[in-house]
Protein backbone atom coordinates (compact mmCIF):
# COMPACT_ATOMS: atom_id res chain seq x y z
CA UNK A 1 0.00 0.00 0.00
CA UNK A 2 1.25 3.29 -0.84
CA UNK A 3 0.57 6.60 0.98
CA UNK A 4 1.98 10.59 0.45
CA UNK A 5 2.74 12.42 3.46
CA UNK A 6 2.66 16.52 2.86
CA UNK A 7 4.61 18.50 5.49
CA UNK A 8 3.78 21.83 5.51
CA UNK A 9 5.08 24.33 8.23
CA UNK A 10 2.42 25.81 10.66
CA UNK A 11 0.86 28.97 9.71
CA UNK A 12 2.30 31.21 12.49
CA UNK A 13 6.16 29.92 11.32
CA UNK A 14 8.14 32.15 9.41
CA UNK A 15 8.99 30.44 5.79
CA UNK A 16 11.70 32.83 4.41
CA UNK A 17 12.39 30.10 1.46
CA UNK A 18 8.47 30.25 0.49
CA UNK A 19 8.81 33.83 0.56
CA UNK A 20 11.49 34.28 -1.43
CA UNK A 21 10.59 31.89 -4.05
CA UNK A 22 7.06 33.52 -3.90
CA UNK A 23 9.40 37.49 -4.07
CA UNK A 24 10.93 35.64 -7.24
CA UNK A 25 7.76 35.11 -9.00
CA UNK A 26 6.47 38.26 -8.26
CA UNK A 27 9.85 39.67 -9.87
CA UNK A 28 9.21 37.94 -13.20
CA UNK A 29 6.07 39.29 -13.60
CA UNK A 30 3.67 36.73 -11.85
CA UNK A 31 1.66 39.75 -10.48
CA UNK A 32 -1.80 37.30 -9.48
CA UNK A 33 0.39 35.53 -7.58
CA UNK A 34 -0.67 36.07 -3.32
CA UNK A 35 0.88 33.66 -1.05
CA UNK A 36 3.09 31.29 -1.43
CA UNK A 37 4.64 28.35 1.62
CA UNK A 38 7.09 25.66 0.55
CA UNK A 39 6.90 22.06 2.00
CA UNK A 40 7.90 18.66 2.05
CA UNK A 41 6.87 15.28 0.77
CA UNK A 42 7.04 11.96 0.82
CA UNK A 43 5.76 9.04 -1.03
CA UNK A 44 5.85 5.46 1.59
CA UNK A 45 5.17 2.00 0.97
CA UNK A 46 4.23 -0.45 3.46
CA UNK A 47 3.52 -4.06 4.00
CA UNK A 48 -0.06 -3.99 5.44
CA UNK A 49 -3.11 -4.85 3.66
CA UNK A 50 -5.27 -3.05 6.34
CA UNK A 51 -5.68 0.52 5.44
CA UNK A 52 -6.53 2.06 8.71
CA UNK A 53 -3.79 -0.09 10.38
CA UNK A 54 -1.14 1.45 7.66
CA UNK A 55 -2.54 4.61 8.53
CA UNK A 56 -2.05 4.79 12.02
CA UNK A 57 1.60 3.28 11.41
CA UNK A 58 2.09 5.75 9.19
CA UNK A 59 0.58 8.39 11.53
CA UNK A 60 3.44 7.12 13.66
CA UNK A 61 6.34 7.22 11.48
CA UNK A 62 5.45 11.44 11.13
CA UNK A 63 5.16 11.84 14.81
CA UNK A 64 8.15 9.84 15.53
CA UNK A 65 10.31 11.57 13.03
CA UNK A 66 9.51 12.67 9.83
CA UNK A 67 7.75 15.29 11.23
CA UNK A 68 8.67 18.14 13.96
CA UNK A 69 5.32 18.83 15.43
CA UNK A 70 6.76 21.92 16.86
CA UNK A 71 7.03 23.82 13.66
CA UNK A 72 5.46 21.36 10.99
CA UNK A 73 2.00 19.84 10.24
CA UNK A 74 1.29 17.10 8.00
CA UNK A 75 -1.32 14.76 6.05
CA UNK A 76 -1.40 11.69 4.51
CA UNK A 77 -3.21 10.39 1.73
CA UNK A 78 -3.75 7.10 0.00
CA UNK A 79 -1.88 6.92 -3.60
CA UNK B 1 35.57 16.13 36.78
CA UNK B 2 34.10 13.62 33.55
CA UNK B 3 33.16 14.78 30.24
CA UNK B 4 32.09 13.07 27.24
CA UNK B 5 31.57 14.11 23.95
CA UNK B 6 29.52 12.64 21.30
CA UNK B 7 30.64 11.93 18.12
CA UNK B 8 27.96 11.87 14.60
CA UNK B 9 28.99 11.23 11.28
CA UNK B 10 29.19 15.04 10.30
CA UNK B 11 30.82 16.17 13.28
CA UNK B 12 33.29 18.69 12.95
CA UNK B 13 33.33 20.80 15.78
CA UNK B 14 33.86 17.75 18.79
CA UNK B 15 37.81 18.15 18.72
CA UNK B 16 37.32 21.60 19.26
CA UNK B 17 35.10 20.99 22.32
CA UNK B 18 37.44 18.49 23.25
CA UNK B 19 40.34 20.24 23.31
CA UNK B 20 38.51 23.47 25.36
CA UNK B 21 37.38 20.64 27.89
CA UNK B 22 41.26 19.24 27.83
CA UNK B 23 42.76 22.33 28.82
CA UNK B 24 40.62 22.67 31.63
CA UNK B 25 41.85 19.12 33.23
CA UNK B 26 38.17 17.88 32.62
CA UNK B 27 38.70 14.17 31.93
CA UNK B 28 37.12 13.73 28.51
CA UNK B 29 36.42 10.45 26.44
CA UNK B 30 35.03 10.60 22.84
CA UNK B 31 31.86 8.39 22.29
CA UNK B 32 30.83 7.39 18.58
CA UNK B 33 26.85 7.74 18.45
CA UNK B 34 26.75 3.65 17.66
CA UNK B 35 27.84 2.85 21.18
CA UNK B 36 24.75 1.78 24.20
CA UNK B 37 26.65 2.67 27.16
CA UNK B 38 27.95 5.98 28.07
CA UNK B 39 30.61 6.34 30.28
CA UNK B 40 30.84 7.72 33.60
CA UNK B 41 30.05 11.25 32.58
CA UNK B 42 29.07 14.43 35.11
CA UNK B 43 29.19 16.57 31.75
CA UNK B 44 28.25 15.12 28.04
CA UNK B 45 28.85 17.58 25.18
CA UNK B 46 26.80 17.28 21.63
CA UNK B 47 29.57 19.04 19.77
CA UNK B 48 28.82 21.18 16.49
CA UNK B 49 29.04 20.38 12.60
CA UNK B 50 26.15 18.57 10.43
CA UNK B 51 25.35 15.18 11.66
CA UNK B 52 24.12 12.91 8.71
CA UNK B 53 24.60 15.96 6.43
CA UNK B 54 21.41 18.21 8.40
CA UNK B 55 19.00 15.66 6.04
CA UNK B 56 15.47 15.28 7.03
CA UNK B 57 16.02 18.24 9.27
CA UNK B 58 18.99 19.06 11.14
CA UNK B 59 19.33 16.64 14.30
CA UNK B 60 16.41 14.89 13.55
CA UNK B 61 18.48 11.82 12.29
CA UNK B 62 21.11 12.30 15.44
CA UNK B 63 18.40 12.69 17.86
CA UNK B 64 17.35 8.79 17.20
CA UNK B 65 20.70 7.34 17.43
CA UNK B 66 21.90 4.45 19.96
CA UNK B 67 23.26 6.50 22.07
CA UNK B 68 21.23 9.68 22.36
CA UNK B 69 18.90 6.81 23.85
CA UNK B 70 21.89 6.67 26.65
CA UNK B 71 21.75 11.17 27.06
CA UNK B 72 17.93 11.16 27.43
CA UNK B 73 17.91 9.11 30.02
CA UNK B 74 21.68 10.42 32.30
CA UNK B 75 19.91 14.28 31.33
CA UNK B 76 16.44 13.03 32.53
CA UNK B 77 18.86 12.04 36.18
CA UNK B 78 20.08 15.32 36.35
CA UNK B 79 23.15 14.93 34.83
CA UNK B 80 24.95 18.02 32.47
CA UNK B 81 24.65 18.23 29.33
CA UNK B 82 25.77 21.04 26.76
CA UNK B 83 24.69 21.23 23.09
CA UNK B 84 26.45 23.79 21.13
CA UNK B 85 25.33 24.66 17.48
CA UNK B 86 23.78 21.24 16.03
CA UNK B 87 24.51 20.41 19.64
CA UNK B 88 21.49 22.60 19.85
CA UNK B 89 19.56 21.55 17.06
CA UNK B 90 19.77 17.38 18.46
CA UNK B 91 18.66 18.50 21.78
CA UNK B 92 15.61 20.28 20.64
CA UNK B 93 14.68 17.20 17.96
CA UNK B 94 15.45 14.99 21.30
CA UNK B 95 12.52 16.97 23.35
CA UNK B 96 15.06 17.64 26.12
CA UNK B 97 14.59 21.32 25.58
CA UNK B 98 11.29 22.53 24.14
CA UNK B 99 11.30 24.69 20.55
CA UNK B 100 12.91 24.16 17.64
CA UNK B 101 15.85 25.82 15.28
CA UNK B 102 14.41 27.18 12.01
CA UNK B 103 16.43 28.70 8.59
CA UNK B 104 18.16 31.90 9.48
CA UNK B 105 16.22 35.08 8.50
CA UNK B 106 18.18 35.83 5.72
CA UNK B 107 18.47 32.11 4.45
CA UNK B 108 22.45 32.57 4.90
CA UNK B 109 24.74 30.43 6.81
CA UNK B 110 25.94 32.58 8.73
CA UNK B 111 29.94 32.19 10.23
CA UNK B 112 30.94 34.88 11.84
CA UNK B 113 31.68 37.13 15.31
CA UNK B 114 28.81 38.37 17.18
CA UNK B 115 28.43 39.24 20.84
CA UNK B 116 25.99 38.04 23.01
CA UNK B 117 25.40 39.49 26.73
CA UNK B 118 25.02 37.04 29.64
CA UNK B 119 21.33 37.35 30.64
CA UNK B 120 21.20 34.58 33.73
CA UNK B 121 24.34 33.78 35.62
CA UNK B 122 22.55 31.80 38.22
CA UNK B 123 23.21 28.31 37.01
CA UNK B 124 26.00 25.54 36.30
CA UNK B 125 26.91 26.95 32.86
CA UNK B 126 27.28 30.70 33.42
CA UNK B 127 28.24 31.19 37.15
CA UNK B 128 31.69 32.54 36.35
CA UNK B 129 30.26 35.93 33.84
CA UNK B 130 28.90 38.50 35.50
CA UNK B 131 25.00 39.51 35.00
CA UNK B 132 24.93 41.41 31.47
CA UNK B 133 28.40 40.81 30.64
CA UNK B 134 29.12 41.29 26.99
CA UNK B 135 30.82 38.34 25.41
CA UNK B 136 32.49 37.91 21.60
CA UNK B 137 31.37 34.79 20.32
CA UNK B 138 31.44 32.62 16.97
CA UNK B 139 28.15 31.82 15.01
CA UNK B 140 28.53 29.03 12.10
CA UNK B 141 25.21 27.96 11.30
CA UNK B 142 22.34 27.81 8.72
CA UNK B 143 19.37 26.84 11.00
CA UNK B 144 19.71 29.05 14.02
CA UNK B 145 16.72 31.23 13.75
CA UNK B 146 15.03 29.82 17.60
CA UNK B 147 11.34 29.54 17.40
CA UNK B 148 8.73 28.14 20.22
CA UNK B 149 5.17 28.17 21.42
CA UNK B 150 4.24 32.01 23.31
CA UNK B 151 3.45 30.12 26.49
CA UNK B 152 6.99 28.89 26.54
CA UNK B 153 8.44 31.75 25.44
CA UNK B 154 7.26 33.68 28.47
CA UNK B 155 8.14 30.82 30.71
CA UNK B 156 11.63 30.85 29.40
CA UNK B 157 12.19 34.82 30.32
CA UNK B 158 9.81 34.26 33.40
CA UNK B 159 11.97 31.78 34.91
CA UNK B 160 15.31 33.30 33.65
CA UNK B 161 16.30 30.09 31.45
CA UNK B 162 17.76 32.05 28.83
CA UNK B 163 21.88 32.38 29.54
CA UNK B 164 22.85 34.40 26.20
CA UNK B 165 20.45 36.72 24.21
CA UNK B 166 22.43 38.49 20.59
CA UNK B 167 23.29 42.38 21.58
CA UNK B 168 25.03 44.69 20.10
CA UNK B 169 29.31 45.36 21.11
CA UNK B 170 27.75 47.59 23.92
CA UNK B 171 25.01 44.83 24.86
CA UNK B 172 22.16 46.55 23.37
CA UNK B 173 19.28 43.87 22.52
CA UNK B 174 17.70 44.53 19.58
CA UNK B 175 16.45 43.37 15.82
CA UNK B 176 19.36 44.96 14.29
CA UNK B 177 22.34 42.66 16.40
CA UNK B 178 19.77 39.79 15.83
CA UNK B 179 21.79 37.44 13.33
CA UNK B 180 19.26 34.75 12.68
CA UNK B 181 15.89 36.07 13.59
CA UNK B 182 15.60 34.73 16.52
CA UNK B 183 12.89 34.84 18.86
CA UNK B 184 13.77 37.68 21.75
CA UNK B 185 17.23 37.59 20.32
CA UNK B 186 17.41 34.47 21.92
CA UNK B 187 20.76 32.58 21.46
CA UNK B 188 20.90 29.75 24.32
CA UNK B 189 18.20 28.33 26.51
CA UNK B 190 18.07 26.32 29.61
CA UNK B 191 15.63 23.80 30.31
CA UNK B 192 13.52 23.70 33.76
CA UNK B 193 15.86 22.02 35.67
CA UNK B 194 19.09 23.90 34.39
CA UNK B 195 20.87 21.09 33.42
CA UNK B 196 20.76 21.15 29.78
CA UNK B 197 22.31 24.25 27.89
CA UNK B 198 21.66 24.43 24.14
CA UNK B 199 23.18 27.58 22.52
CA UNK B 200 24.47 28.20 18.78
CA UNK B 201 27.03 30.48 19.54
CA UNK B 202 30.49 28.09 19.68
CA UNK B 203 32.45 29.06 23.10
CA UNK B 204 35.14 26.65 22.32
CA UNK B 205 36.14 28.77 19.72
CA UNK B 206 36.36 31.56 22.18
CA UNK B 207 39.42 29.67 24.72
CA UNK B 208 42.57 31.47 23.06
CA UNK B 209 43.67 35.02 22.78
CA UNK B 210 46.45 34.58 20.44
CA UNK B 211 43.65 33.10 17.80
CA UNK B 212 40.42 35.15 18.91
CA UNK B 213 39.74 35.98 22.78
CA UNK B 214 39.37 33.83 26.05
CA UNK B 215 35.51 34.86 26.52
CA UNK B 216 34.54 31.07 26.43
CA UNK B 217 36.78 29.61 29.25
CA UNK B 218 34.68 30.86 31.50
CA UNK B 219 31.56 28.94 30.37
CA UNK B 220 33.95 25.51 30.76
CA UNK B 221 35.21 27.07 34.33
CA UNK B 222 31.29 27.27 35.41
CA UNK B 223 30.68 24.02 35.30
CA UNK B 224 34.33 23.19 37.22
CA UNK B 225 32.76 25.79 40.25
Amino acid sequence: MKFSIKVTLKKDVLDPQGKVVQQTLQNMGMDKLKSLRQGKYFEVEINENSESKAKSKIDDMCKKLLVNLIIEDFEISKI
Amino acid sequence: MNSSVIVFPGSNCDRDIAGALENLQFRNTMVWHKETVLPKSDLIVIPGGFSYGDYLRSGAIAAKSNILKEVIKVANDGCLVLGICNGFQILTETGLLKGALLKNKNLKFLGKDIYVKAMNTDNKFCNKYKHAQVLKFNIAHNEGNYFTNPDHLKELEDKNLIPFKYCDEKGNINEENNPNGSLNNIAGILNDKKNILGMMPHPERMIDQIISNNDGVNLFASLLN
